[in-house]
């Protein structure tokens, strides 16, 4: 017969034991909540609006807010509802996501990628973001694009047009609703031969980084199919002012063409420069001296003034455009702000608005649920006409505007006239085309 | 040959604007012995001078389109600027001559607030040591420069130069090269011309006046001049209020060169103090030789020719010049002994 003695050990031992076994359902619990990063809890989903506040491009970062903003209402079932009366899937009712209401954090990216990822881990980590987007930079894009990826939580970029982007640089956790060089330079150049000939000799100043670089190498590459020459390409400090002394070796190059692969206040100096140097009014080769801006911004263009009249390049979105999509975009934001929206404020209210939808298709905010959800998807109603989210690169595949600076504004917000709406159709590549070569989609991550 | 002269010409252009922010931190800090990092930011509000001038005389009667609508279907609105209204063709000249009236607007503006700046600040920290000086005017410019965004956004707003000043001068044909060869703007060379006005003036003014001399006398020796019953201090704040006066027109006129923005006399102050530095530390034909030679410099390093055997050169060249400068004369170029030396 045994006897039960108690001691400290067993006691100790006992306890611990006791303790262990009740703890168990609990760990399994916490563990199927926390599936992945920052799963919400009931008091509403959290999106990390991550836009430049301050630096170059806080009046684009002000515009993306406001977009921001009104996703959030429309999503919660404030305002008219916007594009979630056009757009063609209907999972979104106005109650928020999954029933949780949709909240919002904003931080400040500074157009510096140091300072974007550092506010887009203060936004994952403190506030909770289950989302982060935003953004107006190509680097700032890669770099918080990779944050998000290495965190578990998806992004959706904002502005930025590097085919690195979705080329070398892709993540499986980040999708791009923005076109990109290759595109803007396959839906110029049919214009621009249509305009401008086929025996044209180009010299082009390029931003140094990133973006500069893939679209001045796609711009060369379509302008050089259909017969021009490249005779120079010069990279310009990022910090320029004055564009003079990169102007001037224009002058007596032999070029008859000035292309400028600048963004921002960049784009707006140096066509300021070559503008004052009398480009536009020379002759070389016995044709027009004529200037490019492959990638227009309204906002940018209100920089640059008169300069812009009557120069090509290419642009996302319109508020011009006259789909139902666009119209109903242009109405909610007119009616909220006072003036149309820009490209930056369609995109990124586009892309939280197609993030909600995910969630909802996939009933769960899980990164890998949305990735999948996104994967493939084809949809209309968001302006730009049918659209279509690659699986391979999570590049969104639309119709490219190709614009000229407009002869007689009627506004302030009237600097762009849209020439040709190009079909989706003439701006796709393969998934594997040379100047997107490199790097690996990798795997969704969920975090947690 | 005529890339050569049209880089010249840039040179000196560029040089022009280094050299009279250049002269303006160099007055003051001969005069009051303060490193002023808040200089870049008097050309910026300089060049907001040329913006507010033409918002006030572009100030419209708004009328509504019957005809036209504007983006959500309303009547569109038509600005006629009053100006215009009041007094017809000579309205319309005031609004096209804008960069130019704005220099009227902007000297006693920016005077003004040169003096408030330093008596309400700056004077502050004289006896403080300069890495104080240089903190709390830093700081000073970021205030500056944030005010400005909050009031007009971050995006460049264009100025345009005068209709007559906007297109370009075959100068080469002057030179003897061949027809179009060198076409420069009009307005640059306007800039040119005004740069050097303002410069020989503060020089004349320096040189040619008793408030000049006295001003001389006390950037050799404060003390002596204080002991003889001279009140240098309130002549030192008038050359700041003066320093202040030239940036800011500086700023008024590189207005329709490069649109103004908020943080564009951040851009320009770094360059500038190496300007400074290059001349030597309160030596005011230093500053002027070292914007001018650094401006000419730069333009050349981004020249084809050089950039396809010194790739990058371009980035790096006045930064360059300055360690080959003060390498071999510490002092700067034309550095006076005894200067920041203590």
């Amino acid at each position: 017969m045994s006897v039960f003695t108690p001691n400290r050990r067993g006691l100790l031992k006992s306890g611990a034991l006791i303790g262990t076994g009740l703890a168990m359902p609990t760990i399994f619990t916490a563990s199927s909540v926390a599936a992945y990063t920052n799963a919400p809890t009931g008091s509403g989903a959290i999106l990390g609006f991550n836009v430049p506040q301050s630096g170059p491009y806080a009046d684009e970062g002000a515009d993306e807010l406001r977009a921001y903003k009104l996703a959030v209402e429309h999503l919660n079932g404030g305002g008219d509802g916007g594009m979630m009366n056009t757009f063609s899937s209907k999972a979104l009712t106005g109650n928020g996501i999954l029933g949780n209401e949709v909240k919002y954090v904003t931080g400040d990216t500074q157009t510096k990628s140091d300072a974007a990822r550092a506010s887009a881990k203060s936004m994952i980590e403190k506030d909770g973001a289950v989302m982060i987007t935003g953004g107006s930079s190509s680097g700032v894009a890669i770099a918080v694009q990779g944050l998000c990826q290495e965190a578990g939580v998806i992004f959706m970029a904002g502005l930025t047009h590097s085919n690195d982007t979705t080329g070398k640089d892709k993540k499986a956790n980040g999708f791009r609703h923005f076109f990109n060089g290759y595109m803007s330079a396959a839906a110029l150049a049919p214009v621009l031969k249509e305009m401008y000939g086929t025996d044209r000799v180009a010299y082009h100043l390029t931003a140094d980084y990133t973006w500069g670089w893939t679209q001045q190498e796609s711009i060369a590459a379509a302008t050089e199919d259909m017969g021009w020459q490249t005779i120079n390409n010069v990279l310009t400090p990022l910090a320029t002012q004055d564009f003079s002394s990169y102007i001037a070796p224009v002058l007596n190059s032999g070029a008859d063409i000035l292309v400028l692969n600048h963004y921002g206040g960049n784009m707006i100096n140096s066509l300021t420069a070559a503008v004052q140097f009398g480009l536009r009014d020379r002759q070389v080769n016995g044709k027009n001296f004529e200037i490019i801006v492959p990638l227009y911004s309204r906002l940018m263009a209100k920089g640059a003034g008169a300069n812009v009249k009557g120069i090509f390049g290419s642009t996302n979105w319109h508020w011009s455009l006259t789909d139902a999509g666009s119209q109903a975009f242009v109405k909610s934001f007119g009616e909220a702000y006072g003036f149309p929206p820009s490209q930056a404020a369609h995109t990124v209210y586009c892309q939280t608005l197609l993030y909600a939808d995910a969630c909802e298709r996939a009933g769960t905010f899980d990164p890998c649920g949305v990735v999948e959800a996104l994967e493939g998807f084809d949809f209309d109603g968001l302006g730009n006409g049918p659209t279509h989210y690659r699986a391979g690169d999570h590049q969104c595949f639309k119709d490219v505007l190709v614009v000229k600076g407009k002869e007689n504004p009627t506004s302030e917000f009237d600097l762009l006239e849209v020439v040709q709406v190009t079909p989706r159709a003439q701006v796709e590549y393969p998934v594997d085309h040379p100047m997107f070569a490199g790097g690996a989609l990798g795997k969704c991550n969920s975090g947690a | 040959m005529d890339a050569i002269f049209l880089q010249v010409l840039n040179g000196l252009d560029k040089g022009s604007a280094y050299a009279l922010i250049a002269l303006g931190l160099t007055l003051i800090f001969g005069t009051l012995g303060v490193v002023n990092f808040a200089h870049g930011a008097l050309f910026m509000l300089g060049a907001f001078c040329a913006v507010i001038t033409r918002k006030i005389l572009t100030l419209s009667q708004i009328t509504l389109d019957p005809v036209r609508t504007n983006f959500l279907g309303k009547p569109l609105e038509i600005r006629t600027p009053y100006v215009e209204l009041w007094w017809g063709d000579f309205g319309t000249w005031m609004i096209d001559y804008s960069v130019l009236l704005a220099i009227l607007f902007a000297i006693p503006v920016m005077a003004l607030i040169g003096i408030i700046m330093e008596r309400g600040l700056i004077k502050h920290f004289y006896n403080r040591p300069h890495a104080d000086q240089i903190l709390v005017t830093f700081g000073l410019a970021i205030v500056l420069q944030e005010i400005i965004k909050a009031f007009f956004g971050a995006n460049p707003i264009p100025q345009p130069a005068p209709a007559s000043m906007s297109g370009g001068l075959d100068i080469g044909v002057l030179f003897g090269f061949a027809e179009y060869a060198v076409i420069y703007p009009y307005w640059r060379i306007v800039y040119f011309i005004f740069a050097a006005v303002v410069i020989s003036g503060v020089f004349a003014f320096l040189r040619y006046t008793t408030f000049g001399m006295v001003v001389r006398a006390g950037m050799a020796d404060r003390e002596t001049v204080s002991m003889l019953g001279i009140n240098i201090d309130r002549r030192f704040t008038i050359m700041f209020g003066l320093a202040a006066a030239v940036t800011g027109v500086a700023g008024v006129m590189y207005t329709p060169i490069v649109p103004p923005n908020y943080h564009m006399g951040m851009d320009f102050l770094v360059l500038c103090f190496v300007v400074v530095v290059v001349g030597g530390m309160g030596s005011l034909p230093g500053a002027v030789l070292a914007g001018f030679m650094l401006g000419i410099l730069e333009s050349f390093s981004a020249m084809n020719e050089v950039k396809a055997i010194l790739p990058g050169i371009d980035q790096i060249i006045i930064y360059l010049v300055a360690m080959i400068v003060l390498l071999v004369r510490p002092r700067g170029l034309m550095g006076r002994k005894g200067v920041m030396e203590e």
